[in-house]
This record gives structure tokens, C-alpha cells and sequence, in this order.
């Protein structure tokens, strides 16, 4: 449809900006992109539209909302924000991109779009525990996402692996539910912030499984248990459970530019930092599949909200992001 | 056609006893990726509904079907032909992911 509108210019359908990805650096980006001018066009994934944040309750931490805030309501309030401003959001996937094109192009449903820049900002992705059982009991008592199964565990024993925030998220959370949760983690003390520490380990339903490894999980229509090596002794055991919530970290979504965009070991996309650039001119970059080091919310938003400027800086053909700003 | 809201009472006679294939889609409303995937849903129900039904239950509010097919995670989608379940999808995906997986009955 957008193409259609287009269509009447000289040279269809090229525009100022694709932003590939949504969630807070993605919406960001549309957000600032549609207040000055550039009608970006935002591929928000049919079913990542959101981002990370559509699988949490209460995010106590964004700055502005004293009581907290519902991860889904606040990634709705950016996306309207951005849409007021005449952002075109479009919940579709993009299959393939070539950026170093002029005009950049990226295709998605089969139907190619054009733009002179594009801000990617596709996110990460639920890392799995990749051990024997899980695949087979994804979907019957293995889950990613607290929010979404801890009401199928009521007054039972269930587990959650890993050691960061999110794990302490989902652990405090399934309490809610559960009769006992045994949170698992490979070390010996967790990474986790101070606060959700506190929190967890005040928790008389929360207990830990320290230096211990998930090897395999057990069950066979449905999940009994995990085997546990533990980290130091090496010896081996067996945990009964009736559900598995894994928070043992993300990858980030960077597969759709291998080839042509410069990454780390572990898969980030690589920035001209402090800068959102690309080595590729026009393309910018912004929020978790860029950032492993902070990975919040208002750091994903506050990438998001640079790449904008860097990206408008770029199309107005300035070099100096300080001219502007 | 859309998709339709079946219950614990309307299951036997909207799904088991379908002479169409049936995709149940198993959802909540505090479930994110179930809000994500609805809108997938609504588009292949348009498209495809001379082939599939699909249709909406609230696991929230129907706990004996739920319980009944052993749902511990949402989204699932549940395939129901002739009464039995052919096939079961467990998470959100891309409508294209999802088209390719419902191939056979489309």
C-alpha cells in the first residue's frame, strides 16, 4: 500500500528510512525519525513487535514511571508516540536485506523496499540450555517465558535456570504460582543486581541450587526432573520438578546481516562507537543486538534515539553529528 | 471468516466434531507473544478459511480442555482433525514460519 502512494513520484517508493526491528531502540528511532521529518517505515517482526520487553511484567527502572509499568504497556505507549508522528509501522519480518546497495533494499513478504538508510535494531533472542530433553519438552514444562506458563504451575515445584536479572525476574515472579522455586546457576554467586538479589534471596519459596549445571532433562510426555552436574565436584544428581523456566541469557538477532555487517565473536553488530554506525554508510545500529554490556531498556531506547540523529545527520549529508544537535 | 471463540462447553462440538480441520490456538490475556500472534492468526483465518478453522481458547477460562491436552506453555496451537490432535506448535511465530508448518492442511 505504501508503495501505491508513493508510487506517483519520479522514482517510486524509495524512503528516507527503514528501521528493521521494534522494541525500545526500535521505537526510539521511529519516534525521534518521525518528529524530524522522515516518515520512517518500521518492520516491528510479526510476532517480535515489542521486543524483550512483551515477555516481562513490572519494569521498575524506566525513568518517569515511579510505580513501574507493564513491559507491553510501555513498549504500546512508545509505538503510538511514534506512530503520531507518522511513523508506518508494518508487523512483518524482513527475510533478506542488501545494504550495501543505493538505494538500500529489503525485502520482506516477498516485496522489496527501498531507503537511503536503514537503523536495525532486530534485538536478541532467548538463549537455549542446548542438553538432551529439551527440544522434546519445549512446550511441556520447558518454557522461556514466566509470564506467559507460571499460571500452569500452581502448587508445584518448578526450577529456573540462570543467575542474571532476568532469572531473578522470573523466579520472584513464579512464586506467584508455584509451591517452591529452586533457582539453578552454574556459579557460585549471582550476577544479578544487588535489589533483585535482596529480593530473591529473602524469598522464603525461593531456594538455590549454587555450581550446578543442567546436563539433561528428564520426562518423557511431560517434564519430572533435570540431572544437575555439580560445577566443582563433578558429581552428578537429580533434581524432581514439574517445570523448567530457562533465563540463562540472549543472543543477539544478527543472521540476517551476516556477510555485511561486521560482528564480534559472540554475534553483536559492530558500531563506530560512541557513534551508532555501520562500516557501512547509511546503515546504523542500535540496542540489544548491539549492546551486551548494558542490555536495560533506556539504553536500548537511548541507542535508538542516537541512531535517529545519525541517521538524519546522514541524510541531510552532514558528517559532524555535534552541527546538529 | 475470522477466527472464533470456543469454550470448555462449545470444544466438542466447534473442534472434535468439525468436519474441517481445526487450529486451536491457546491463549491468555496476560500472555504477550499470544497478543503478538493473534493478528498472524486473523490473517490466515481470512486467507485460508475455506480449508482451516481457526479458533481462540482462553486457557485462563477453560481449564478442562486445557488440562485435557496437557497445555503448559501459550501460545500452542493445537491441529484437530477428525477429532485428534495431527500436530502441535509450541510459541509464537512469523506468518510465514507458521504458513510453511501448516502446509499439509492448507
Amino acid at each position: 500500500m505504501l508503495v501505491k502512494r508513493k508510487a506517483n513520484q519520479t522514482v517510486s517508493a524509495i524512503h528516507d528510512l527503514i528501521v528493521i526491528g521494534s522494541g525500545p531502540a526500535g521505537y526510539t528511532a521511529a519516534l525521534y525519525a518521525a518528529r524530524a521529518q522522515l516518515k520512517p517505515l518500521v518492520f516491528e517482526g510479526s510476532v517480535t513487535a515489542g521486543g524483550a520487553l512483551m515477555n516481562t511484567t513490572d519494569v521498575e527502572n524506566f525513568p518517569g514511571f515511579p510505580d513501574g509499568i507493564l513491559g507491553p504497556d510501555l513498549m504500546d505507549a512508545v509505538r503510538k508516540q511514534a506512530e503520531r508522528f507518522g511513523a508506518q509501522l508494518l508487523a512483518e519480518d524482513v527475510t533478506e536485506v542488501d545494504l550495501a546497495a543505493d538505494p538500500k533494499r529489503v525485502i520482506s513478504e516477498g516485496e522489496t523496499y527501498l531507503a537511503r538508510a536503514v537503523i536495525i535494531a532486530t534485538g536478541s533472542r532467548y538463549r537455549e540450555l542446548g542438553v538432551p530433553g529439551e527440544k522434546k519438552l519445549s512446550g511441556h514444562g520447558v518454557s522461556w517465558c514466566a509470564t506467559c506458563d507460571g499460571f500452569f504451575f500452581r502448587e508445584q515445584e518448578i526450577a529456573v535456570v540462570g543467575g542474571g536479572d532476568s532469572a531473578m525476574e522470573e523466579a520472584l515472579f513464579l512464586t506467584r504460582f508455584a509451591k517452591t522455586v529452586t533457582v539453578i546457576h552454574r556459579r557460585d554467586a549471582l550476577r544479578a543486581s544487588k535489589i533483585m538479589q535482596e529480593r530473591a534471596l529473602a524469598n522464603p519459596k525461593i531456594k538455590f541450587r549454587w555450581n550446578s549445571q543442567v546436563t539433561e532433562i528428564l520426562g518423557d510426555a511431560k517434564i519430572t526432573g533435570v540431572r544437575l552436574r555439580d560445577t566443582v565436584t563433578g558429581e552428578e544428581s537429580e533434581l524432581a520438578v514439574g517445570g523448567l523456566f530457562v533465563a540463562i541469557g540472549h543472543d543477539p538477532r544478527s543472521e540476517l546481516f551476516r556477510g555485511q555487517l561486521a560482528t564480534d565473536s559472540e554475534g553483536y553488530l559492530l558500531v563506530d562507537q560512541p557513534s551508532t554506525r555501520t562500516a557501512i554508510p547509511g546503515v546504523f545500529a542500535a540496542g540489544d543486538v548491539v549492546d551486551h554490556t548494558y542490555r536495560q531498556a533506556v539504553t536500548a531506547a537511548g541507542t535508538g534515539c542516537a541512531a535517529a540523529l545519525d541517521a538524519e545527520r546522514y541524510l541531510s549529508g552532514g558528517t559532524n553529528p555535534q552541527d546538529t544537535y | 471468516m475470522g477466527t472464533k471463540k470456543v469454550t470448555d462447553e462449545t470444544f466438542e462440538a466447534d473442534v472434535l466434531k468439525n468436519d474441517k480441520t481445526v487450529l486451536v490456538d491457546y491463549w491468555a490475556e496476560w500472555c504477550g507473544p499470544c497478543k503478538m500472534i493473534a493478528p498472524v492468526l486473523d490473517a490466515i483465518a481470512e486467507e485460508h478459511g475455506d480449508k482451516l478453522d481457526i479458533v481462540k481458547l482462553n486457557v485462563d477460562e477453560n481449564p478442562a480442555v486445557t488440562q485435557k491436552y496437557g497445555i503448559l506453555n501459550i501460545p500452542t496451537l493445537g491441529v484437530f482433525a477428525g477429532g485428534e490432535v495431527v500436530k502441535e506448535l509450541v510459541g509464537a511465530r512469523s506468518k510465514s514460519a507458521l504458513l510453511r508448518e501448516l502446509a499439509d492442511f492448507l
